[in-house]
């Protein structure tokens, strides 16, 4: 086993390939027992949600006065039970999951977009722009978003486009911050200056040399923002500001558990479940990543 | 010292300016009043109420009166409850989510430190493993979800607790009915404290002056305590400011699923009926006490840490 390893590595070293920063993650990743558990159960909940609704035989919001609050069972294939309002929790869970994931993918996106560019610029540009723009991140960096944000559900109703807006604009700050850290230190590499003195502009170098040079740390980070972002979605559905009915996603889910649980806790188990288990696991995967990918920072 | 404490004030006065201004623009900017009701008010009622809530002055006017009011510790009157100031409610409220929120903090310090510090002498082991398996957990699971998982196990199956409410009396009466709100609000930073603590702490045993003080013959007890403790909670003293604001954040779930009449509720409360002096004197409150929370920290790390005031 061991001696196989040694042999394909000499292999690999030998023909030259595969020993680039990726190669070497995906290795150190693959024998990180826990991330890759991790990252199956995380794909298996994600196909759940993207596939289960559609093969299930009931549509999340239909009422059905025959199987109200009937606990997890086979008859009638309410496998997480029904509630209330005779709705089967299953497919709610997912269809629920499946706003969850979005939101956690598109509204990443759109910090990763903000970061990114504001990061990039400030970094790269440096001197007094650098000062102001990283300036203007620490004064907002003290700010309680949080409240702001239930401010805006609050005054402006429940809209899931303003959900996912909402969420990325308060979670670039970080982003910012790690990029523009890194950027300073790739501008100072000779390719930069190869682009420099061949005298291309600004805005192409910050595309074309920067920002390809700074996934390695975005990866880790992204998939450590997936998580925080699905947790304040779930948090304001929580307090019944995320998505509107019959619409639901996993924090709506265990509000609505969590009221009837005496009678019937499966409401809120499966559901709390489902969150915690996708909330664990895209941890999991960014600390492997991180390991991975930078074995000298294991800190926090 | 006193330049940078001074520095760092003039960092926080622009963060609460914005704050407030945003919070005023953006319910000023929402639809619907907080006097919009099923019958239409006769227009020169509506005027006359417009009036006396002085909301048809121009809007910067509303922010400079809003502002100087502040000033005198003056949050305006609630638009809900007709009788009541906003800073009575806050006045009211307050005590009730400070003392959890303090209680919450304590124990997420306690138990986050000594976990952790006890992970990193046992670096790689089972019990490091167990630790930080339990951590990452407890990060996962966000509060809202171990609130109602605690009620329904101590107070629902095994009837220990209270499922809720705050007996008013006396502190000794409501200890049983703080324990559970507690917890739930303590976890995820507990879970927080331990991992940073951990990866300090693990980073400072390595250093050399840790190596030094081996050499000399130290006794271990003598190393930690006198010598890898300071530096080592470094990072967890510039992670209290996210951590009050989480742990007030999260108030705002643990009031409401544990019926306590506390700040976090009445911010709730305030959103969904619309009042909007309430709300915006929750925000702003809150976002004081943030702000000032996260300025003491950076005192203290300056105090504690002579590299950073003497940079920038």
């Amino acid at each position: 086993m061991r001696k196989s390893r040694v042999n394909r590595v000499a292999l690999q070293k030998a023909s030259g390939a595969g020993r680039g920063l990726w190669s070497d993650a995906w290795r150190a990743l693959k024998r990180n027992r826990a991330a890759m558990s991790a990252a199956i159960i995380l794909a298996v909940v994600a196909v759940l949600c993207v596939f289960g609704p559609e093969l299930s035989p009931v549509e999340f919001d239909k009422l059905d006065w025959d199987y109200v609050s009937v606990p997890p069972s086979f008859e009638g294939w309410h496998l997480f039970g029904t509630d209330d309002l005779g709705r089967d929790l299953f497919v709610r869970t997912l269809v629920g999951g499946r706003i969850s994931l979005m939101v956690g993918l598109v509204a990443t996106a759109v910090s990763l977009v903000i970061g990114i560019s504001y990061g990039a610029i400030a970094g790269y540009l440096g001197g007094r722009v650098d000062q102001v723009m990283m300036r203007i991140v620490d004064i907002l960096y003290a700010m309680p978003f949080m409240f702001l944000v239930i401010l805006l559900m609050v005054l402006f109703g429940r809209n899931i486009a303003l959900i996912f807006v909402a969420i990325g604009a308060i979670n670039w700050l970080d982003m910012a911050r790690i990029v523009r850290g890194q950027t300073l230190s790739i501008k100072r590499r000779e390719f930069v200056e190869a682009a420099q003195a061949a005298g291309v502009t600004t805005p192409r170098i910050i595309r074309r040399h920067i920002v390809p040079n700074l996934f390695g740390v975005v990866v880790v980070y992204v998939t450590l923002t997936i998580p925080q972002v699905i947790l304040v979605e779930s948090f304001l559905s929580f307090l019944g500001l995320g998505v509107q009915e019959p619409m639901t996603s996993w924090g709506a889910l265990v509000n609505e558990g969590a009221k009837a649980m005496e009678n019937e806790p499966w409401g809120l188990i499966f559901s709390a479940g489902f969150l915690a288990a996708t909330l664990f696991c895209c941890n999991f995967i960014g600390d492997g990543l991180r390991d991975a990918l930078d074995p000298r920072d294991r800190s926090a | 010292m006193f330049r940078y404490a001074l520095r760092r004030v003039f960092a926080a006065i622009p963060t609460l300016l914005i704050l407030i201004a945003l919070a005023f623009f953006m319910i000023r900017a929402a639809p619907g009043g907080p006097f919009d009701t099923e019958k239409t008010l006769h227009p020169e009622i509506e005027a006359k109420i417009r009036a006396a809530y002085h909301l048809d002055e121009p809007l910067i006017q509303q922010l400079g009166r809003y502002l100087s009011g502040l000033a005198q510790g003056d949050f305006g009157p609630s638009f809900q409850y007709t009788d009541r100031t906003v800073t009575e409610l806050i006045r009211e409220g307050f005590p009730v989510s400070l003392q959890l929120g303090a209680c919450a903090m304590l124990l997420a310090l306690l138990i986050g430190v000594s976990a952790g510090g006890w992970a990193a002498l046992r670096q790689n082991r089972a019990s490091d493993h167990a630790v930080m398996a339990a951590s990452m957990t407890g990060i996962s699971i966000p509060n809202f979800v171990i609130g109602p998982l605690l009620i329904l196990v101590f107070a629902v199956h095994l009837d220990w607790l209270p499922a809720g409410g705050w007996p008013s009396e006396s502190l000794f009466e409501r200890l049983p009915n703080m324990v559970m709100p507690v917890v739930a609000l303590a976890l995820p930073q507990i879970a927080y404290i331990a991992r940073l603590t951990r990866g300090s702490m693990i980073e400072v045993l390595r250093s050399n002056f840790i190596r030094m003080a081996r050499a000399q013959g130290l006794a271990q007890s003598t190393i930690l305590l006198r010598h890898a403790l300071k530096p080592g909670l470094l990072p967890v003293l510039s992670y209290l400011g996210p951590a009050t604001a989480a742990v007030i954040t999260g108030s705002v779930v643990i009031e409401q699923i544990f019926g306590v009449p506390g700040l976090g509720r009445h911010f709730v409360q305030g959103a969904l009926n619309r009042d909007y002096t309430l709300v915006m004197g929750v925000v702003v409150f809150y976002g004081i006490l943030i702000i000032l929370f996260n300025f003491l920290v950076d005192i203290c790390y300056g105090f504690l840490d002579p590299r950073v005031r003497q940079r920038s």
